[in-house]
């Protein structure tokens, strides 16, 4: 049962990069590169998404908004560090408002390299991204499946 | 059919600068932008006109404390520049017309610019 | 009188792919008052240049933003330039004027597509996108990247394009000319984006002027203000005039881009039709000591930067002063009075590059 594999939705936010990374994210979603024949569709909000699209180092004033929004979407998610300064700060390394980094802030599942990051990059980090995403989902699945195993053994148990 | 750019530049003390201003506003020149240079314990101010391409720059040079008065009353889209100022050298500028005191550019280190700062660079990822 | 109740649109929002944050004050559904804030990509570049070499800052220059990208490094190396009295060879001045062009019109097609998607017209956001990716394909060819070139550098360019290739170029520009004008009709004429457009958002000439407003913003409203007119580059021998139109509403605004997509093909056929030939660039010795605000148009409006050496490698200073933070007053301006259905389209039309903006 692949579903979220076959029309995963994904969010996208820059959290402080040049926008040359931001203007590739959405030419994926423009004709010549169409990642909606993969059944992906970029939306806006948190809570419908499955994956984030995250690009630049983070800077001071939107560490908060990155945790929020990495809090509002549903489990399972996927991270993407879209360019070298979401990777590790990149050129902007040394600026005294930088973090360097998502995952200085919240856990990152795939780094896409590249400065800007062609759209042919961001594609194959999303494709890795779901094959993790149905990891997760399948991890997911399975603990509540134990979870619900044990319960039905305890109850077996009390009746007898 | 080309324009030839010029620049120059006038210095000019505190006292004078609204009454610059306001000349230059009369005659028909519009506001480009304000910039500051941090010299070695005091900062250059640069307010940047210009007129068919011919660009005046008015120059004064404030000590760290000084108060600068606000030239918004007179170019009205003077804010930005005034609290970016502010923000990034901690000039106090007195009566902006939209004051964000101090969120305008909220960076990690207060005032990066500052001259008190010089030396003492802090990079989070050394 | 109705209750005011302020709405916070962004930092996230679906409108942009760049974080800004406005609090709408609003009666209703008009907007009465729109306060900015900003920062949310400061990352504060302009220090970076006391530890970069004034050679190497042109990277830096060029992420500032990536839409951009190639002007910021020619405004930077402009200055760099006339500091250190460098002149720089003719064939490099005709390629950075065609590599500014193709930057110009991707950007506009990018605001375009955007701008259509913010009327809520799919359709003619895809198709421009569709476009763009032309003139992406051709700035690849030529540079080696799509979005960030990286060939501009102190003294001229550090790539040239062959002859062969500029044929080519010369060759695809008639049928591009003829889908870019295929698609500025609908923006022009069609009656949904003229009903959707005209009237909104409108700001006088002389408002504009007083604001300090750029680019587009400033020319739809009908101040024939282009930095390009005073001949940086190769526009001084290709001779260029700027696009104006009058009635200073988000119409206006549109058309004045539209149109500038087709004066930039052409001035991209005269530079490769009158190419010289010649080395691309010259080599630079010594450190820049001096001081010098340096202007260039980029697709935004005019932007500025103020270089100062103090005769070692490094720059003492480097302030840069984008068209978008001017912009930003004649924005605040134009909001109030709008429905709030109307604020996408408003805030869009004045073409805000948040990267640039916040440095």
């Amino acid at each position: 049962m692949a579903f979220l594999k076959r029309s995963p939705w994904i969010l996208h936010y820059d959290a402080s990069s040049c926008n040359g990374c931001d203007i590739e994210v959405l030419a994926c979603l423009t004709p010549l590169y169409d990642v909606e024949r993969f059944g992906m569709i970029n939306t806006g909000n948190p809570k419908h998404a499955d994956i984030l699209l995250i690009t630049g180092g983070i800077n001071t004033q939107n560490r908060e908004v990155v945790e929020n929004i990495y809090e509002q979407m549903p489990e399972p998610k996927v991270v993407i560090a879209v360019g070298i300064c979401a990777a590790t700060g990149g050129i902007f390394r040394e600026c005294y408002n930088i973090v360097g980094g998502i995952d200085k802030v919240i856990p990152v599942d795939v780094y896409v390299p590249g400065c800007a990051a062609r759209p042919e990059q961001i594609i194959d980090g999303v494709v890795t991204a779901l094959s993790i995403l149905e990891k997760k989902r399948a991890a997911m699945a399975g603990t509540a499946q134990t979870r619900e195993e044990e319960q039905h053994t305890e109850q077996a148990g009390e009746s007898t | 059919m080309t324009v030839n750019e010029e620049q120059t530049t006038t210095g000019i003390a505190l006292e004078d600068l609204l009454r610059e201003v306001e000349a230059l506003h009369a005659g028909g020149y519009r506001l480009v932008q304000i910039g500051c240079t941090d010299l070695d314990g005091s900062y250059e101010l640069n307010y940047s006109f210009d007129k068919g391409y011919q660009f005046r720059n008015l120059r004064l040079t404030v000590g760290p404390e000084t108060e600068v008065p606000s030239i918004s009353g007179i170019y009205w889209g003077a804010f930005v520049y005034e609290n970016e100022m502010h923000d990034s050298f901690g000039i106090p500028v007195k009566g902006i017309n939209i004051d964000f005191k101090g969120t305008f550019i909220r960076t990690d280190e207060k005032y990066p610019f500052s001259v008190t700062r010089r030396g003492g660079d802090r990079c989070q990822n050394a | 009188m109705p209750e005011r109740i302020i709405v916070p649109f962004g930092p996230q929002h679906p409108v942009l792919p760049e974080p800004i944050h406005l609090d709408l004050v609003l009666e209703d559904e008009k907007v009465v008052e729109a306060i900015p804030s900003i920062g949310y990509i400061h990352r504060g570049l302009e220090r970076l240049v006391q530890k970069r070499e004034y050679t190497e800052y042109v990277y830096v220059a060029e992420r500032i933003c990536g839409i951009c990208s190639f002007i910021h490094a020619l405004c930077y190396s402009q200055g760099v330039e006339h500091i250190m009295k460098v002149e720089v060879p003719d064939r490099a001045r005709y390629l950075r004027t065609i590599w500014s062009e193709c930057s110009r019109i991707h950007s506009h097609l990018l605001w375009l597509g955007l701008f259509a998607d913010g009327m809520g017209f799919e359709n003619l956001f895809m198709r421009s996108w569709q476009l763009r990716e032309s003139v992406l394909d051709v700035l690849e060819d030529t540079t080696g990247g799509r979005v960030i070139q990286g060939t501009c550098k102190v003294g001229g360019v550090r790539r040239d394009i062959g002859q062969e290739k500029l044929d080519e170029m010369h060759r695809t520009l008639d049928p591009f000319e003829q889908q870019c004008r295929d698609l500025g009709d609908v923006f022009l004429n069609d009656d949904t984006v003229k009903y959707r457009l005209k009237g909104l958002g409108v700001i006088t000439k002389d408002e504009a002027y007083d604001l300090g407003a750029a680019g587009p913003t400033a020319r739809g409203s009908g101040v024939a203000m282009d930095h390009r007119e005073t001949g940086y580059a190769a526009y001084g021998d290709l001779g260029f005039k700027p696009v104006v139109e009058t009635t200073g509403d988000c119409y206006a605004r549109c058309a004045v881009r539209v149109k500038e997509v087709y004066a930039s093909i052409d001035l991209i056929r005269r530079a490769i039709e009158e190419m010289p030939e010649g080395p691309i660039d010259v080599k630079v010795k010594g450190t820049p000591d001096g001081e010098y605000f340096s202007r260039a148009e980029q697709p935004r409006g005019e932007v500025i930067h103020y270089l100062k050496g103090d005769g070692s490698k490094h720059l003492a200073r480097a302030r840069i002063r984008t068209p978008t933070l001017a912009n930003i007053p004649p924005l605040v301006k134009m909001l109030p009075g709008i429905q709030l259905a109307d604020v996408p389209v408003v805030v869009l039309s004045i073409d805000p590059c948040i990267g640039c903006m916040e440095r």
